[in-house]
């Protein structure tokens, strides 16, 4: 099929490439724009290690086109921090609180607990697993990476922000299990 | 750890990953980030068949297509061997097929290969593979490991006459006795099904030859043994082969191995003079990699009535799969090994039987064999607790090895070297408020949501060892269980360390510069943690077992170990005073007694690298190896899980 041109902002510098229809967004920023910390785990949008900010909202990059991207402003784990070599809460609570492993998933879980904080600067631990059901992690059992948004939450102090969304459904209580 | 009284000050202490910079921001390099000039991406045309015979493979029209530069089929492929399996064992018969990386003649499993495209666009090359015709004539197909061993099954390789593998067997000789002293004997069916470990990245690989010499990237646990596998299958001086594992996004036993699809992009990138990668896709995965546990096992168990224990027989059914892949028929050996778990039962027995069925071989996953015999021993102690009638706690308690027993032989010949099994028993319930769980049960299931409690205790071989059991003539695996290090002290003071382990998530490059920083008196931020490549350290084994730290951090200790002592000596020269009177302290060599007199580590491996005045004889330089060939490694330990589902909804495991 006859190649389409698109024009992203990805991180803040617009690219403009001629691309095929089907080419994936993930693809486009690993193999085009070499933005290769966005990762692949699935071919069926199961795992989340794909995942980027597209017009701020956190997606899986392998589910959408680029195509359907052009003219969108995309965020990657690369662009996440601030100048210089400065984290985001987020990746700095993934390095405190040993949130990652082999750091497969983790580009991803950052991306996707980044737009939760985004949405909602106050979660509690039940809105966490939910906001993160997308992602995938096999090294880490979850554990830690909760722990981590929890304290980036805390860390950006935001809590005075937007009140937070009405509580997710009720979760299984895990008291009974000592520290 | 040899332990060195030294200024142990990093070891034990909580820091932050050294690792995880580059990973937090996407600054890691795996397999499938790299890219070479002229590289050329393998896509694989795959078997739809459990068991087939190839009648004929058409080529020429994916070959035609836009952008594709070769296809090729098995005769292609210069290799003078098939796929490696590690195990010999001594006095056992055992049926070995030959495995090639691509299908000759017949396929054997979903998904083995039969060829490969190769061409400059990733998504080209898959197209193409669906532009080669392969006829198939299918053959009967067997699945099921029972049924394959019935008279009359399919058979999935014909010349063998069976689909029995081998059979081997570890313990005790007299169960008979077991039987008779028992007062009541149970007898269980107990499927320990097939799993994945899928990691969360796929497998992947770079090829690349140039000029007489061959470099592989590859997600492997192993690259020092890919190496070795390769001078075989490629017929090439090993010195002329490089293997590299960049970052590793996970294993869990799957990427402890060779794999088709390395071999085949080495053949392919010399055949082509190209670069070659591959990447995965994850339903690859599913059907490619190794799998994992999928055994039947048969156990028996004899108790009095107390609930003691008199003996244990495992009768071992293990579906291996089509072919062998490094470790397939040895790992439910590993049952075998710890079938005791923490208990003393003076008889216990494990006999194997490996099949052949038309699915991909298993392998190591998670444990590999250990946590199948934890299962059965742990099943049985509670069936037997709930058929004696007495607390399941209780039968455990009374069956566990006695501290005051260690070192403790069991049945099966094994030395346990040390256990407190009551002490973490004890912990575990400590821990667990079994009484809360069981209230928020109740209470969940009237939500319709229903919550499993248990817990289980095990008993483990960490660290495969010694060689000399588990090597050629022991149990017969062609391999030593070793590891290496190099401690390097650059003349600036900072230090290198060299592992032959292959980290993959282990957070060794933190671990082990936490080792090294002790001995010669440094702090982890200036040590540099180098693993995973053959051309950088010395032959390793890798990463796999519970064994890098276990044996990789032992062999840098001792590494680090030889550094001090040396150091220590050049700095007692120097300022004069008694080898033995070197303390390290405070980030200094310092002479006991005098703290004001001392030497950093950078002067003193300044006065190595410039050997103006160092002891006589003394070689310069500051960098000492170490291969460490460790004795019984082993670890126990408790846990618990409970996990609550309600249909079609979330569970919240915790
Ligand atoms: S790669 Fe996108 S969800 Fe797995
Ligand atoms: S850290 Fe390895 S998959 Fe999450």
């Amino acid at each position: 099929m006859a190649p389409v041109r698109v024009s992203l902002d990805v991180n803040g510098t617009t690219y403009e490439r001629e691309v095929e229809p089907r080419l994936l967004l993930v693809h486009f920023l690993r193999d085009h724009l070499g933005l290769t910390g966005t990762h692949v785990g699935c071919d069926t949008s199961n795992c989340g290690a794909c995942t980027v900010h597209l017009n701020g909202e956190a997606v899986k990059s392998c589910t959408v086109l680029a195509v359907q991207a052009d003219g969108a402003q995309v965020t990657t784990i690369e662009g996440l921090g601030g100048p210089g070599d400065a984290l985001h809460p987020v990746q700095e609570a993934f390095w405190e609180h040993h949130g990652l492993q082999c750091g497969y998933c983790t580009p991803g879980m950052i991306m996707a607990a980044a737009d939760l904080l985004a949405r909602n600067s106050d979660p509690s631990e039940a809105e966490v697993r939910e906001a993160l059901a997308g992602n995938l992690c096999r090294c880490t059992g979850y554990h830690n990476i909760v722990k981590a948004v929890m304290a980036a939450a805390k860390a950006t102090g935001r809590a005075e922000a937007a009140p937070p969304p009405p509580p997710g459904d009720p979760t299984v209580p895990v008291t009974g299990v000592g520290a | 750890m040899s332990g060195n009284g030294n200024g142990s000050r990093y070891v034990g202490q909580r820091l932050r990953r050294k690792e995880d910079p580059p990973l937090i921001t996407g600054k890691g390099v795996y397999t499938d980030d790299m890219t070479l000039p002229g590289m050329l991406y393998a896509a694989f045309v795959r078997s739809p068949e459990s068991h087939a015979r190839i009648t004929s493979i058409e080529t020429s029209a994916a070959a035609a297509r836009d952008g594709i530069h070769a296809v090729l089929t098995a005769e292609d492929l210069d290799l003078a061997a098939g796929m490696p399996m590690a195990w010999v064992p001594p006095g056992v018969e055992i049926n070995t097929p030959e495995h090639w990386p691509l299908a000759r003649g017949e396929v054997k499993h979903v998904g083995q290969a039969v060829g490969v495209v190769l061409g400059e666009d990733k998504y080209a090359v898959v197209d193409a593979t669906e532009d080669v015709v392969v006829e198939y004539d299918p053959l009967p197909v067997v699945v099921d490991p029972e049924a394959a061993l019935e008279d009359g099954s399919p058979l999935v390789h014909e010349q063998f006459g069976t689909n029995r593998t081998h059979q081997w067997g570890l313990g005790s000789e007299d169960m008979d006795v077991a039987w008779q002293e028992a007062d009541i004997v149970i007898e269980r069916r107990i499927v320990n099904h097939r799993v994945h470990g899928a990691p969360i990245e796929p497998r992947a690989c770079l090829a690349e030859y140039r000029a007489g010499y061959l470099t592989l990237w590859s997600t492997t646990q192993i690259p020092h043994l890919t190496r070795s596998f390769l001078a075989g299958s490629m017929q090439m001086s090993e010195d002329r082969i490089r293997v590299v594992a960049p970052d590793v996004g996970g294993a869990f036993g799957t990427k402890l191995n060779h794999y088709p699809e390395e071999a085949v992009a080495c053949a392919a990138a010399r055949r082509l003079g190209r670069p070659v990668k591959w990447t995965e896709t994850r339903s690859e995965h599913m059907t490619t990699t190794t799998h994992g546990r999928d055994q039947i096992d048969r156990v028996k168990m004899g108790l009095k009535r107390d609930g003691t224990i008199t003996g244990l027989h495992i009768d071992v059914l293990a579906d291996l799969g089509a072919y062998y892949q490094l470790l397939t028929p040895i790992i439910p050996c590993f049952t075998a090994f710890v079938a005791s778990g923490c208990y003393k039962i003076p008889r216990v027995r494990t006999d194997i039987t490996g099949v052949f069925t038309n699915k991909f071989p298993t392998d190591a996953t998670r444990g590999a064999g250990r946590p199948e015999a934890t299962h059965v021993v742990e099943v049985m102690v509670e069936q037997a607790a709930a058929e004696i009638g007495i607390a399941p706690v209780d039968i455990r308690r009374k069956n566990f090895i006695p501290k005051e027993d260690f070192p403790a032989e069991v049945a099966v010949g094994v030395v346990y070297d040390s256990g407190d099994y009551h002490g973490t028993l004890d912990k575990l319930l400590e821990k667990i408020d079994f009484d809360e769980l069981e209230r928020e049960r109740s209470e969940l299931r009237e939500r319709g949501i229903y919550r499993g409690i248990g817990y289980s205790t095990y008993m483990e071989i960490c660290g495969l060892a010694p060689s000399r059991i588990v090597g050629p003539h022991g149990v017969g695996i062609q391999g030593g269980f070793w590891e290496s290090a190099i401690v390097r002290v650059h003349p600036s003071g900072s230090v290198t360390v060299f592992t032959g382990t292959s980290p993959h998530g282990q957070g060794l490059d933190t671990s082990m510069a936490q080792i090294a920083a002790d001995r010669p008196g440094t702090t982890p931020d200036v040590v540099e943690v180098i693993h995973g490549d053959t051309n950088t350290g010395p032959y390793g084994m890798g990463t796999y077992g519970s064994r890098s730290l276990a044996v990789g951090g032992e062999s840098v200790a001792r590494a680090a170990e030889k550094v001090q002592d040396k150091a220590k000596r050049i700095v007692a020269h120097m300022l004069e005073a008694a080898p033995e009177d070197i303390e390290v302290a405070g980030g200094k060599f310092t002479v006991r007694g005098s703290p004001d007199k001392g030497m950093t580590l950078a002067e003193v491996s300044g006065a190595a690298y410039i050997p103006e005045n160092l002891p006589d004889g003394m070689e310069p330089g500051l960098e000492e190896t170490t291969l460490y060939d460790p004795e019984h490694p082993a670890g126990s330990t408790s846990c618990a899980t409970s996990l609550s589902t309600t249909a079609g909804r979330r569970s919240t495991p915790c």
